[in-house]
């Protein structure tokens, strides 16, 4: 029964986390990304992201809990290019896509201070996709990871994508449930087992998330924010440092660096 | 048009050489009585009369119905929302758009049914059934279409507050979840209100039909046989109902606006939605009432005795204020959010007014405001029943796009420009017609069932409605009722 009350007050306004800072955090330096997609690569593979195809992904149905966002100024052939903006769920810490979910699938996490979309929960009413002011979330539009990419030219067996690199530590979502970055929670999770077995608390800097590890730049920093020594919170007071729609009071977690 | 009466006519004649203008009373129903045997003939009359016409529209429509609304849900369903033309940003599209839609056509019934039975205006008194019925029909399409939304709609049960082996309870704070608690009230609500008036007519047919239909109606005229103490007991059972659905209706259409205006999204997040909603509802249910009588009028015996000039006056007058006070919400709205200036909101404005939905935007306001505003103080455009059912057309269309407008249009600019998309339907077009085929088809079932007219409440206004002759003319009075 506690269960109840404490996601009944928890979905409201993500109130529990307001006061805090946030326990996870992240950096991301614009200036140094070179927009070459290797967080997003190394995204797909450890969060079993579907394979969505040609079609699909032209159509505004691309899977990807980070994407790379380039824009420009002026008109062609004068173009002057701006840095790439790495876009990810900012693990708010007053989220908009909690209070609007009817049956809890989207909620906050009070140990980890993250954002949880839990999928068995989720029936697919799509609101909180609709009120996240980042677009980050993604649905499963179809069985994209039942559905065989090609044949095999040779025998005619039948290709399915991704079948062969599943990482078991994370589920695979069927059509109709939303999805998006958990700021890969399965790496804290192992994480903080091995420090509980060791008798002490996890180290800032024990583990990093995907994107972080294969981004070649080191553009994207991840690690604790409420520790005051860690790398993640220093850099995360850059006098240049911004939070994205900041004014929609949404608390990110995640700051961003230009222009420094 | 009216039934002619020599001696009347004769004295109206003579009358007539001095006022012109005097009109013949009895071109109103309520002072055209008829004897009560006759009236109830006639309306057992049109129920049972079928042309082959009717047979072969059935026929259509039933073929509509499982292929576009069964087959292509179902299609839906097997392969995932990606046969239908929802994506990011427009999350929600066409499915929103007709639930939107479906609720506004219903409430045309409740404010016919209620609001006017509640401030006695006697014009409604031939024509609250068949607004009623779009209540009911128009709710379960409704219904439906938002379970065609749901991306996992077998599990559509986990909104209901039922106990479960998750321990959880759904998430009130959730405005999906104020709309299904609403929706679900005024479905039964609306479905009492329809069947309480219905309870006299029911007896009536039973007691003049034989057969199948005879049991059909014994089962539901529940045993009523007219006595005093029954009129009484149903009398308030109904005024309590009329008082009641009142504010389920404008709360219900207010529920349904705060789906989009407690989103923090450019272009939804308005205060002024609720009543905005509430307005547009019926504005299109206003235009959807004009339709249906045109429709039954033209198609169904004896309809034209029960069905007049006087109405279509009547219901083009309503139309004309309620479109009046569309527009008042509608430019509270736009104008309101444009001198704001908000970055966002400026773009979303821009789109809608010179993006490539923008036909859709100006048909909106062309349709819904300019020509009821245009039309409808005339009052013989009023009285033509196919120029009005022409005008509640448009009108319906007009707030189709509306809708169309504020969901997948307005979902497509937000503030991550990188996502802009336009949205296109797929299969919501097929599930789209399936719906309207239903809708369609449940009406035509229903008008060969029950009364669509009220036998009773005609007969209780024509008693309290006579003419008196006072010299040589005719003065129409009534008597106080109750």
């Amino acid at each position: 029964m506690s269960t109840m009350t404490d996601l009944n007050t928890m979905g409201a306004k993500g109130a529990i986390a307001e006061e805090a800072k946030g326990k996870w955090g992240m950096v991301i330096d614009q200036d140094i990304c070179t927009g070459c997609q290797a967080c997003v690569a190394a995204c797909a593979m450890e969060n079993n992201l579907s394979f969505v195809m040609e079609e699909d992904a032209g159509y505004g149905r691309s899977q990807q809990w980070i994407r790379i966002e380039r824009f420009w100024e002026g008109e062609y052939p004068e173009v002057k290019a701006t840095p790439f903006q790495p876009m990810l769920c900012q693990q708010c810490g007053s989220a908009p896509c909690e209070p609007v979910c009817p049956v809890f699938a989207s909620v906050h996490s009070a140990a980890q201070d993250l954002n949880l979309q839990v999928y068995n929960r989720c029936i697919g009413t799509r609101y909180c996709a609709n009120n996240c002011p980042y677009q980050v979330r993604q649905f499963n539009w179809r069985d994209y990871h039942i559905e065989p990419f090609h044949a095999n030219e040779e025998n005619g067996q039948l290709v399915f994508n991704l079948h062969n690199q599943f990482n078991p530590d994370v589920t695979v979502r069927r059509r109709g449930v939303m999805e998006k970055c958990t700021f890969c929670i399965q790496r804290i999770h192992k994480a903080e087992d091995k420090a509980k077995s060791e008798g002490r608390e996890v180290e800032d800097g024990e583990f990093t998330t995907a994107c972080a590890q294969a981004c070649p730049t080191n553009a994207i920093t991840f690690g604790l924010l409420d520790n005051s020594e860690s790398l993640v919170s220093q850099l995360s007071q850059r006098s240049h440092g911004y939070h994205h729609l900041e004014e929609l009071n949404t608390q990110p977690r995640i700051t961003y660096l230009k222009e420094g | 048009m009216a039934v002619s009466s020599n001696y009347l006519h004769g004295a109206e004649k003579a009358h007539d050489e001095h006022h012109e203008e005097e009109e013949d009373p009895r071109q109103y129903l309520m002072y055209d009585p008829k004897p009560r045997g006759e009236m109830n003939a006639m309306v057992m009359e049109s129920m049972t009369t079928t042309s082959w016409k009717f047979w072969v529209v059935l026929g259509i429509l039933a073929f509509l119905v499982v292929t576009c609304f069964f087959y292509a849900w179902g299609y839906m369903i097997a392969e995932g929302l990606g046969v239908a033309g929802v994506m990011r940003p427009s999350y929600w599209g066409v499915f929103l758009v007709n639930t939107v839609f479906w609720i506004g056509i219903s409430h045309a019934g409740t404010f016919i049914s209620a609001i006017l039975r509640v401030f006695k205006a006697e014009f409604r008194r031939p024509f609250t059934r068949a607004a009623e019925l779009m209540t009911t029909f128009g709710l379960i399409q409704a219904g439906a279409s938002i379970f065609m939304h749901l991306g996992r709609v077998w599990l559509a049960y986990w909104m209901f507050p039922i106990p479960n082996e998750r321990q959880l309870w759904p998430n009130f704070h959730s405005p999906l979840m104020w709309d299904l608690g609403h929706n679900s009230t005024y479905v039964l609500g609306s479905t009492m209100y329809l069947f309480l008036p219905l309870i006299p007519d029911l007896a009536m047919a039973r007691d003049r039909s034989t057969g199948w239909r005879k049991t059909f109606y014994k089962v539901l005229a529940l045993g009523f046989r007219g006595t005093e103490g029954e009129w009484r007991h149903l009398t308030t059972a109904m005024n309590i109902f009329a008082f009641a659905i009142i504010p389920v209706m404008f709360s219900v259409h207010t529920i349904v606006s705060w789906d989009f205006a407690m989103a923090s999204r450019p272009g939804w997040s308005s205060t002024v939605f609720g009543p905005y909603f509430v307005l547009g509802a019926l504005h299109s249910g206003m235009g959807a009432v004009a339709i249906v009588l045109v429709i039954m009028r033209a198609t169904m015996k004896h309809m034209d005795y029960f069905i007049r000039k006087e109405h279509f006056d009547a219901l083009g007058k309503l139309m004309m204020i309620v479109s009046f006070a569309y527009a008042y919400f509608f430019f509270n709205d736009y104008i309101v959010q444009w001198y704001g200036g908000d970055k966002w909101t400026d773009t979303l404005l821009h789109w809608l007014e010179e993006g490539p939905m923008a036909w859709m935007f100006y048909q909106m306001v062309t349709f819904n405001i300019v020509i009821p505003f245009l039309t409808l103080w005339n009052k013989k455009i009023r009285t033509t029943p196919w120029l009005l059912a022409l005008i509640g057309l448009l009108i319906n269309v007009g707030m189709y796009w509306e809708r169309y407008i504020i969901i997948p249009v307005t979902l497509s600019i937000n503030r991550m420009p990188f996502t802009w998309k336009l949205y296109e339907p797929r299969v919501e077009i097929f599930l789209t017609i399936g719906t309207f085929s239903m809708f369609l088809l449940f009406y035509m079932i229903a008008s060969r069932l029950i009364p669509l007219i009220p036998v009773w409440e005609v007969q209780e206004g024509q008693m309290v409605h006579t003419l008196r002759k006072v010299g040589k003319a005719h003065v129409p009075t009534v008597s106080e009722f109750e």
